[in-house]
């Protein structure tokens, strides 16, 4: 299993003089990813706080560039592309490299994938207070930005894919499987829901119209939860979960069955967002179908992740990597058991347009990516940087901010979503709606807003906390941190031998 | 059998680039069948003979509603149920929105659906509201948007713009692009003449607001002049449980 300080090449060399492979890992572009997710983390999460504020508040509407409909994009975008797509990028180059015993395949394609997304999301930040936008749920961003991140993402794919193939161990493990799942389809999503023709630098039409531009949209959208804010997190579970529990993964089976099922399943269930639209009833019927089937492969994940917990329980207490692992996976197990029910017909004609949605999104958004993303953070600082976490006790007050800030968050967001939906359909014995002003409906729940901010300042206050101890950890962390070196027989092939056991997962 | 199948995948997880063409293939069906019949067969989007494209005006003015991202609060899209029909107007129909790129039927009601907004209120309404929205309902939480009624319209980008949508089939002659300036000038006077007419600020005509009220006063109404629209036939409207 991983140990922290990894043997130099002189001390490996000592242990076994003959035929040695020695390779040293690129650990600097996780550092860098790594600091990205938490700066962004705040940036968007902030942003968050303030569109929540605005909502019961409307003077918090502060001009043109800072009002809620620019707003809300921005959050939406820096959350999910910035803080979840830095994460799962740390997490990618981080593992890749050692399931696959090799160093990343390009150096200079690592530091652009990193400069480049870097310079998107402040793309994004610039010009979505500025108006310019598509106005296509996450996928908001003008061509010129688009196309960047289209040449961006080449070079990403290249670069996974390249490393790939020079790989040194001949079996991909599961989490390798999910990032290959991730590299393709968000590719093929971007494009495909991107195509537009531009009028001007800023400013372009999507190529589709109406109902077909809305099937697309959520073929997109439907697939960004999936592709980007599920499987990498999936495959990242798969190796770091192991990893601090050191315990092998649950099922390899089961691993297989979810995983093919999770990828062929996800992409039909777009149209769920769309129920009772002006989409042909046979495509809504069929995105709520495959919703429905959707459950048994979401917690196929679920069930290997906490299994894999088996005997190792009595852990949590001590880690609270474990813990943040813990209550992400649970909350991806709910918001994947919730996201079916929502898929079905009668239950969405409540909940659509309302915050019962919301709350879905934050449960899975805060829970699961969240605390997946933190847990693996608490993991991997100390190896990154060589030196003891800062303060286990403040990232246990982080765990415990967290936790209680997403149900505070959430449950309000329950409530004010049932409450709205039924007054909307509310008719009197005469025939006639109870409460024809719409207002009505909204100061019902402008207290539950409110409560909405606590929670979400809670939650913001544990982010605050982790950036405290990332930076302290960090300014403990020694002056020089050479690659970790690995060295490995040479086998005639170039490659390693044996079958690199599924279950023990590689250094 | 079961073995020889988790065997089969140990060896498929050797081969990256057939594993990676097998990903590929299981995610493209799934969006291919949904998408290929929604555009080759014609009855899935019935056209109604009524709607017709936006006017110069309108299509910036819709512009504008993207820019300020009041879909991010505004539905577009009326649900066949009961509830909604008598809340908002008439169901929305595929037909309705064969000209809307992007589509902007949103997937939050903060505030209230759009969709048939047009004609609802006067035009002075609408330059109150968006002014400030407090003043025509003392409780909204609408942001006021005081700056359109300063800001001046850019005129200019309006045939680009057309040309562009022309590009992705709405069908604006060349006529049409050519007079687009003129004809937009015509309809923001004629909307600022009435705002003034009705005792409300004047000279807005070259101001942004002209343009967003011209949108908001289009919406929906395409179906409602035409009795009967052809494609809206009853099986539209679907056994909604929350009809009661
Ligand atoms: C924060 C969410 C929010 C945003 C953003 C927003 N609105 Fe509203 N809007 C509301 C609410 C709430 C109401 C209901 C109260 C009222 O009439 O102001 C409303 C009402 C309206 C109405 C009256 C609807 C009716 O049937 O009475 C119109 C028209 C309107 N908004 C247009 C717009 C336009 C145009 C924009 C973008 C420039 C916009 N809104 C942005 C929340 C929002
Ligand atoms: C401090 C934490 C956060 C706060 C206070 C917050 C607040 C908000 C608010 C107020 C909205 C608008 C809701 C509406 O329009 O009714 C929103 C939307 C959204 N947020 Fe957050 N958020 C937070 C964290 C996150 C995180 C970490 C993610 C993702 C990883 C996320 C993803 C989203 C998404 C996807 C939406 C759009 C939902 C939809 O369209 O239905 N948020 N958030
Ligand atoms: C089996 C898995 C899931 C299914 C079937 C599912 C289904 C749904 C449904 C039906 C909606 C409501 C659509 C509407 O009425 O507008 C929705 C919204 C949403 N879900 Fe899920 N969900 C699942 C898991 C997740 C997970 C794990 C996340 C992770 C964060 C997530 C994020 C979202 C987001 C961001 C939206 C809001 C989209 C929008 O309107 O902008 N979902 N989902």
């Amino acid at each position: 299993m991983e140990t922290p300080a990894s043997p130099t090449p002189a001390q490996t060399a000592r242990r076994a003089p003959a035929q040695l492979d020695v390779f040293r890992y690129d650990d600097g572009i996780v550092r860098m990813f790594v600091i990205a997710t938490v700066t962004w983390g705040i940036v968007g999460m902030l942003v968050g706080l303030l569109i929540a504020v605005q909502m019961p508040f409307w003077k918090a509407n502060l001009g043109p560039y800072l009002t809620f409909g620019r707003l809300r994009p921005l959050h939406t975008n820096a959350v999910i592309f910035a803080f979840a797509g830095n994460a799962i990028f740390a997490a990618i180059y981080y593992s890749t490299q050692r399931l696959c015993k090799a160093r990343m395949f390009s150096d200079v394609m690592s530091r652009v994938h990193f400069w480049g997304w870097q310079a998107i999301i402040v793309a994004a930040a610039i010009t979505l207070p500025l108006g310019l936008t598509t106005s296509k749920e996450y996928a908001e961003l003008e061509w010129p930005i688009d196309l960047a991140i289209t040449v961006v993402w080449v070079v990403f794919a290249v670069n996974f894919f390249w490393t790939l193939y020079k790989r040194r161990e001949p079996h991909m493990y599961v989490a390798l499987w999910f990032y290959i799942a991730t590299i393709i389809t968000v590719a093929v999503l971007h494009v495909g829901n991107s195509l537009a023709i531009p009028a001007s630098l800023f400013k372009s039409y999507p190529v589709y119209a109406g109902v077909q531009d809305a099937l697309v949209q959520w073929w997109y959208g439907h697939n960004a939860v999936a592709f980007f804010l599920t499987t990498p997190f999936l495959g990242l579970m798969y190796y770091f979960l192991p990893k601090a529990a050191e315990r092998p993964v649950f099922s390899y089976r089961l691993s297989i069955i979810h995983f093919w099922s999770l990828v062929f399943i996800y992409i039909w269930a777009g149209p769920h967002h769309l129920n009772y639209t002006a989409l042909p009833e046979w495509a809504a019927t069929l995105g709520m179908v495959f919703s429905v089937m959707l459950w048994m492969p979401s917690w196929g994940g679920m069930i290997n992740g906490l299994f894999t917990l088996r005997g190792a329980w009595y852990k949590l207490r001590d880690s609270v990597v474990l813990r943040m692992f813990v209550i992400g996976i649970t909350f991806y197990g709910m918001a994947t058991f919730e996201g079916p029910l929502l898929s079905v017909k009668s239950v969405n004609a409540l909940s659509h347009y309302t915050d019962w949605t919301v709350a879905h999104v934050h449960a899975g958004a805060l829970g699961w990516n969240g605390f997946i993303i933190f847990g693996m953070i608490y993991w991997l600082v100390p190896r990154l940087w060589r030196t003891e976490l800062w303060s286990p006790r403040l990232a246990n007050w982080h765990f415990w901010l967290g936790t209680l800030g997403i149900l505070v968050y959430i449950i309000p967001m329950y409530v004010a979503g049932v409450t709205q939906g039924l007054m909307w359909r509310a008719f009197d014995d005469a025939g006639r709606l109870v409460y024809p002003d719409f207002m009505e409906t909204v100061t019902q729940i402008v207290p539950l807003y409110w409560v909405r901010v606590v929670g979400g300042s809670m939650y913001f206050t544990g982010v605050l906390l982790a950036a405290v101890n990332l930076t302290m950890s960090i300014r403990n962390a020694p002056k020089l941190l050479p690659d970790p070196a690995v060295a490995m027989p040479l086998s005639p092939a170039g490659r390693h031998g044996g079958d690199g056991g599924h279950a023990a997962l590689a250094d | 059998m079961k073995q020889t199948i988790f065997r089969r995948h140990r060896q498929l997880e050797g081969w990256p680039l057939v594993f990676t063409i097998l990903v590929t293939v299981g995610i493209l069906v799934g969006g291919l069948v949904e998408f290929i019949p929604l555009v080759l067969v014609k009855d899935n989007v019935p056209r109604i003979a009524s709607v017709k494209p936006f006017t110069p005006l309108e299509a910036v003015g819709r512009d504008l509603y993207i820019r300020e991202g009041c879909v991010n609060c505004h539905s577009q899209m009326i649900r066949p149920f009961r509830a909604e029909i008598e809340r908002y107007g008439d169901f929305t129909k595929a037909g309705e929105t064969v000209y809307e790129h992007p589509f902007l039927w949103g997937s939050k009601r903060t505030g209230p659906d759009l969709q048939r907004i047009g004609g609802k209120y006067p035009n002075l309404w609408h330059v109150r509201h968006m002014e400030d929205p407090r003043s025509t309902n003392p409780q909204s939480i609408m942001p006021p948007y005081a700056w359109l009624l300063k800001d001046d319209l850019d005129f200019a980008v309006i045939p680009g713009r057309l040309r562009a949508l022309s590009r992705v089939g709405v069908p604006y002659t060349d006529a049409e692009i050519a007079d687009a300036v003129a004809n937009a000038e015509r309809q923001a006077t004629a909307i600022a003449q009435d705002v003034a007419a009705q005792g409300g600020p004047a000279g807005l005509e070259r101001k942004e607001i002209v343009a967003l009220v011209a949108y908001l006063q289009r919406m929906g109404t395409d179906v409602r002049t035409s009795q009967a629209p052809a494609g809206a036939t009853a099986t539209d409207v679907a056994t909604p449980d929350s009809v009661h």
